[in-house]
């Protein structure tokens, strides 16, 4: 067997190879084309068969052109049927796709996140903007005794100053307690005292934290109150100081388009002291809270000394801070702790 | 203390622009707290009088009143007032006149009768504080005039000043011209109209004997006699003022007292001297003393009050605070005594708040007049006084005694010139120091060597004495927009601590738990504690509560958070989930309390299987551990449903279920799942920082068991043992299934855990996973458990 032996080959595997790609393309599924593909490839099957019988020819040259026919139209085979699965799979995914289609507002929310009090949202906010102009923040017990609310802060017991507090005082608990010695904090002030007594200057701290006065509640007074009070202590610190600090401030926390001023007032604790004030860009001046120079009193009742270091102090409201920037009317509201109020701020 | 622009301008021309004024006054730190226009005239009301009224059968509340306006021509008015009479001076707003309060007068009346005008009263115009009826005004004015211009009434402008309490010299206009005249640099004159001298002669000499027994409270009591006295109504211009500063008009010597008071910020008092005695005595009051002060009121002194007393010692007035009724200047008066005091401020302070009687004379005094103004202030009272008394005489003598508790006349303090810099950050050389303070009162001195002077504070500054004071009032009189603003360059990183990093970290994950942030009421009730299984006896009380159901410190943050579960509730609200990071006030053995900070997280309608499901969360999320002990219930917790949360004897929280009686007791309805952590002893803590580990290339085997165990075996038991028995190679052991009910004996539970297995080196055999399984069945029924 010679050439008319690979020619002979040639003309079955031909017609094989026909046959093969007609039942390929008879499948109308992927399950029938799985079935003809595993026939095809089967011993059995032509191709496989005209395969086997390669041995048969004796001339080493046509039969290497025969294997060469027979290999040809296995792989085209192949390709034809590798070619319809992938064709079939695309059909069958689209037609998953048409056939489970969701409507994705259908679904209940099971474990929705809390919500953060407002006072804590505004909390957090200054002392993100103070952390951002190099404080670190420090914390004090709310209970507090009267030399930290009141006499370190150059208001000694005779002090007129104290009647404005409206302090709420402890009962003695022990008999080796004197009446009136202990207190709830009035004011974040006392933070600053014992800032001083633990902390090296230079002091750039910041003091958030609740305050209590014997208030009667009302729509913008609350006897359980929040505040923040800043203490700048190094050497050669100025009212200049001062003054820039409360300037970044009003920028960073309010907006650039804010600025600020001081006008002078009266506290025990500083000298000279201020009220700051900040315009809003409409030209209207809000009162914000009091700011000084610590008093060198005070300095010295916290171990500093005053002719080594100056310093100032800063403070003002932060529930109010709250109320206006929500427009919550009355700020009673903010403590009934209703959560179809707090759940309204996210 | 408020101001009027056209008495303040008396003082020096600070001009006609009332808010350069107004701003000037709140740059020197005399805030105006408001701006009002008085004697504003009201074009078109006009005097007319009163010919007779008649009531109308069907109007009840009206009556007609009918007027005549000048023009002869009979008007008819309703009226709802009835305090006229015919023959009375009244307002007639005619017809079209704009009302201050937005009103324009017309013709419409009622029951078909026009009305021609309206009768005014006081307030209506804004000419008095009377709105009680139509005004009746004075006999003898003309009618048709406008009432204003027949009334002389000024159009002017009350400043309303807020004074701190370190300017008590501004509780007077000399004092507030005195500031705002140097900031203005306008020459200041030393009194307001009249300004020329006295016509009040001088008489002989009428001394009054002054015995000051209280020495330390009583620093000076200056006497004078004047004599010609005729008690009178005061001019129109004295009343006016008086009225708009606040003050009733009362007659000739009270108003100039008043008047003497409020310009000159010298608290005085006019005595008839023929009720004192001829003398006075200056003594503390006897406990229990009683006296009726010039309103008419009983009043019971202390032993700390101190009392003025005539010559036989008997009380006459309150020192500084208010004078006795008994003394006071009557129509019959005819010889005053005039005292003009200095008295302690502390002392006055604490009689005003013991006897709740805040006068005009106490305000100035509990903060200090000037002790040195006694002379200048009897001068002005004579001046002003012989304008109704053109036969006053002022007598030489009277009184003027000083005691040990007088301040110095002439303070000084030094000052170091260097220091300006160092406080407010400029440079002021002492030329302009002087410059600044000089017209306020003070005398600066030469500097000396080591550039530092002596400063003369002023008598009338007793909030000024020392360095820092002065250097306050250069600031102030510098301006505080002068000195600038320099933003300092912190040298210190500005951060969160650890702490407080870890007390957000908290705060996010109990966040994202779904609990939204309650902030309860700190004050609790008598009552709640033990209403929520706490003890009380630990907690403190307040000792001046605003109300008795604010009283209690808390110790606890669950009652807060209880009674917020139970309002929401109320107002059937779904999800309850709250939590709250707060402090708690027990009492500790120290002066202050052991007061911690506390997170507790409260689910409405959970069981304590949420709790512990936070817990483990919590633990694993902080990497806090702690040992969950079940042996005995937390106080207020559920007998059997909740665990303290313990590291050895010290407790770190609870967790579980709040305990039935209790919620009954807060009216909550549904179970509570609660999870109660000490943050103090937490966020403080520095959990290890992890070692990575390689996870291995090698696959893992897994296996389930499930158990049948006995109810008295706690699941995390068995679990710790399955764990210590799967070794070394065991890297994941679950409970992922529990069952109760058929095939499953009673007081027995089935328990399935799932296992894996992996080695970090290697590809697990066969045999090993299957010892591991075995030594796990073998610790299981070590505790009882059965395989099922």
């Amino acid at each position: 067997m010679s050439s008319d032996a690979t020619s002979d080959v040639g003309t079955q595997v031909e017609a094989a190879r026909l046959a093969a790609l007609a039942q390929i393309a008879s499948a109308t599924d992927a399950a029938m084309l799985t079935k003809i593909g595993s026939e095809l490839s089967g011993k059995k099957s032509t191709l496989n068969t005209l395969r086997a019988s390669l041995g048969k020819i004796q001339d080493p040259e046509a039969r290497k052109n025969a294997g060469q026919v027979i290999n040809e139209g296995v792989q085209q085979v192949e390709t034809a049927l590798q070619q319809r699965i992938a064709e079939f799979l695309v059909q069958e995914r689209a037609a998953q796709v048409a056939s489970e289609s969701l409507d994705l507002t259908e679904f209940a929310t099971a474990n929705r996140r809390g919500y953060s009090h407002i006072v804590t949202q505004a909390m957090q906010r200054l002392e993100d903007v103070f952390i951002g102009l190099g404080f670190q923040v420090a914390e004090g017990p709310e209970v507090e005794t009267d030399f930290y609310n009141f006499e370190a802060l150059n208001m000694p017991r005779t002090h007129p100053a104290r009647s404005e507090f409206d302090t709420m005082f402890i009962e003695p608990f022990s008999s080796e307690h004197e009446a009136n010695t202990v207190l709830l904090r009035t004011h974040t002030s006392p933070v600053q005292i014992r800032v001083m007594q633990s902390w090296e200057p230079p002091i750039y701290a910041i003091m958030p934290g609740r305050v209590f006065r014997r208030d009667t509640p009302d729509a913008t007074h609350m006897p359980v109150f929040h505040q923040i009070e800043g203490l700048v202590i190094d050497r050669d610190i100025t009212f200049a100081h001062l003054a820039g600090i409360i300037e970044s401030f009003t920028k960073a926390f309010f907006g650039s388009e804010f600025t600020s001023r001081l006008r002078p007032s009266f506290f025990p604790f500083t000298e000279p002291s201020a009220e700051f004030d900040i315009k809003r860009p409409n030209g209207d001046w809000i009162e914000l809270g009091g700011c000084g120079m610590v008093h060198p009193n005070v300095l010295r009742a916290g171990g500093i000394d005053p002719d080594q270091y100056t310093g100032f102090a800063f403070g003002f409201g932060i529930d109010r801070m709250a109320k206006e920037r929500h427009n919550v009317e009355d700020i009673r509201e903010m403590y009934t702790n209703d959560l179809r109020f707090l759940r309204q701020f996210s | 203390m408020k101001i009027l622009h056209s008495w303040l301008n008396e003082f020096a021309d600070f001009g006609t622009d009332i808010e350069a004024i107004a701003a000037s006054l709140t740059k020197l730190g005399l805030a105006v707290e408001s701006v009002e226009q008085v004697g504003l005239p009201v074009k078109g009301v006009v005097v007319a009088k009163v010919l007779r009224t008649e009531r109308h059968p069907d109007a009840a509340k009206v009556h007609r009143v009918y007027v005549d306006a000048g023009d002869g021509v009979e008007k008819h008015v309703w009226c709802g007032a009835f305090n006229m009479q015919p023959g009375d001076l009244i307002p007639l707003a005619t017809l079209g006149t704009n009302m201050p309060d937005g009103r324009v007068i017309s013709q419409r009346g009622i029951l078909g009768i026009d009305s021609e005008g309206m009768l005014c009263s006081g307030t209506e115009l804004g000419i008095t504080a009377d709105a009680t009826g139509i005004m009746i005004l004075p006999a003898g004015l003309v009618l048709g005039t406008d009432v204003f211009s027949a009334l002389g009434i000024d159009q002017d402008v009350v400043f309303d000043l807020d004074v701190t309490r370190n300017r008590p010299d501004c509780t007077g206009y000399l004092g507030v011209a005195r500031d705002l005249a140097a900031h203005l640099k306008l020459p200041l004159k030393m009194s307001s109209k009249p300004q020329k001298s006295a016509t009040s002669s001088k008489g002989k000499k009428r001394d009054v004997t002054v015995d000051i027994r209280a020495t330390d409270h009583c620093g000076r009591f200056n006497v004078t006699v004047m004599s010609g006295v005729v008690v009178t109504d005061s001019p129109a211009w004295i009343a006016q003022r008086l009225s708009r500063a606040g003050m009733r008009p009362i007659n000739n010597v009270v108003d100039v007292s008043n008047l003497v008071n409020l310009e000159m910020n010298q608290p005085n008092h006019a005595y008839d001297l023929e009720k004192v005695s001829g003398g006075f005595i200056v003594r503390h009051a006897n406990e229990g003393e009683v006296l009726v002060t010039l309103d008419d009121v009983s009043r019971t002194m202390s032993a700390h009050d101190l009392l003025i007393c005539d010559a036989k010692n008997d009380p006459v007035g309150i020192a500084g605070i208010m004078g006795g009724a008994g003394s006071q200047i009557s129509e019959s008066t005819t010889t005053l005594a005039l005292e003009i005091a200095w008295f302690e401020p502390l002392g006055i302070a604490a009689s005003v708040s013991r006897l709740g009687l805040r006068t005009e004379a106490s305000l100035r005094f509990e903060r200090g007049v000037d002790a040195f103004g006694a002379r200048a202030a009897a001068e002005r009272f004579a001046q002003l006084l012989s304008l109704t008394c053109p036969n006053l005489v002022v007598h030489d003598g009277g009184a003027d005694v000083k005691t040990s508790g007088l301040p110095e006349e002439a303070r000084t303090t030094m000052l170091r010139l260097d220091q300006i810099r160092r406080i407010l950050g400029v440079d002021i050389d002492v030329t302009r120091v002087r410059d600044l303070l000089v017209p306020i009162g003070f005398e600066i001195a030469k500097p000396d060597k080591s550039n530092s002077v002596v400063v003369t504070i002023p008598s009338f500054r007793p909030d000024c004495v020392q360095e820092i004071d002065v250097i306050e009032e250069i600031a102030r009189h510098y301006g505080f927009d002068e000195i600038g603003k320099v933003v300092p360059k912190s040298p210190v990183h500005g951060r969160l601590s650890a702490v407080q990093q870890r007390r957000r970290i908290v705060r996010d994950f109990v966040l994202s738990l779904g609990a939204s942030e309650a902030m309860p009421n700190p004050f609790l009730a008598p009552g709640d504690l033990a209403r929520c299984g706490l003890t009380e006896d630990n907690a403190l009380r307040l000792a001046n509560p605003l109300v008795a159901e604010e009283s209690v410190l808390r110790t606890s943050l669950r009652p807060g958070l209880l009674q917020a579960i139970a309002y929401n509730q109320s107002h059937r609200t779904n999800d309850i989930k709250l939590f709250e990071v707060g402090h708690v006030y027990p009492q500790g053995s120290a002066q202050l309390p052991d007061e911690h900070e506390v997170l507790c997280v409260v689910f409405a309608e959970s069981d304590a299987t949420k709790a512990m499901d936070m817990w483990s969360q919590f633990s694993a999320f902080l990497g806090v551990g702690a040992q969950l002990f079940q042996d005995a219930a937390p106080a207020g917790f559920h007998g059997t449903r909740s665990a303290q949360l313990r590291r050895g004897k010290v407790v770190l929280g609870a967790v579980g279920e709040v305990d039935p009686t209790v919620l009954a007791n807060f009216g909550v309805s549904g179970r509570v799942a609660c999870l109660e952590i000490n943050l103090s002893m937490v966020l403080g803590e520095t959990p290890k920082v992890s070692a990575a580990q390689t996870v291995s290339k090698y696959p893992s085997s897994d296996f389930d068991l499930a158990f049948v165990v006995p109810q008295d075996v706690a699941a995390g038991t068995l679990l710790k043992s399955l764990r210590q028995a799967g070794g070394n190679l065991l890297v994941d052991a679950a409970l992922f299934d529990i069952y109760r009910g058929k095939g499953v004996a009673d007081g027995s539970r089935s328990l399935a855990f799932r296992f894996r297995f992996q080695a970090p080196d290697r590809t697990l055999g066969d045999t090993e996973i299957a010892e591991a399984r075995e030594r796990c069945i073998a610790a299981a029924q070590k505790l009882g458990a059965e395989l099922r």
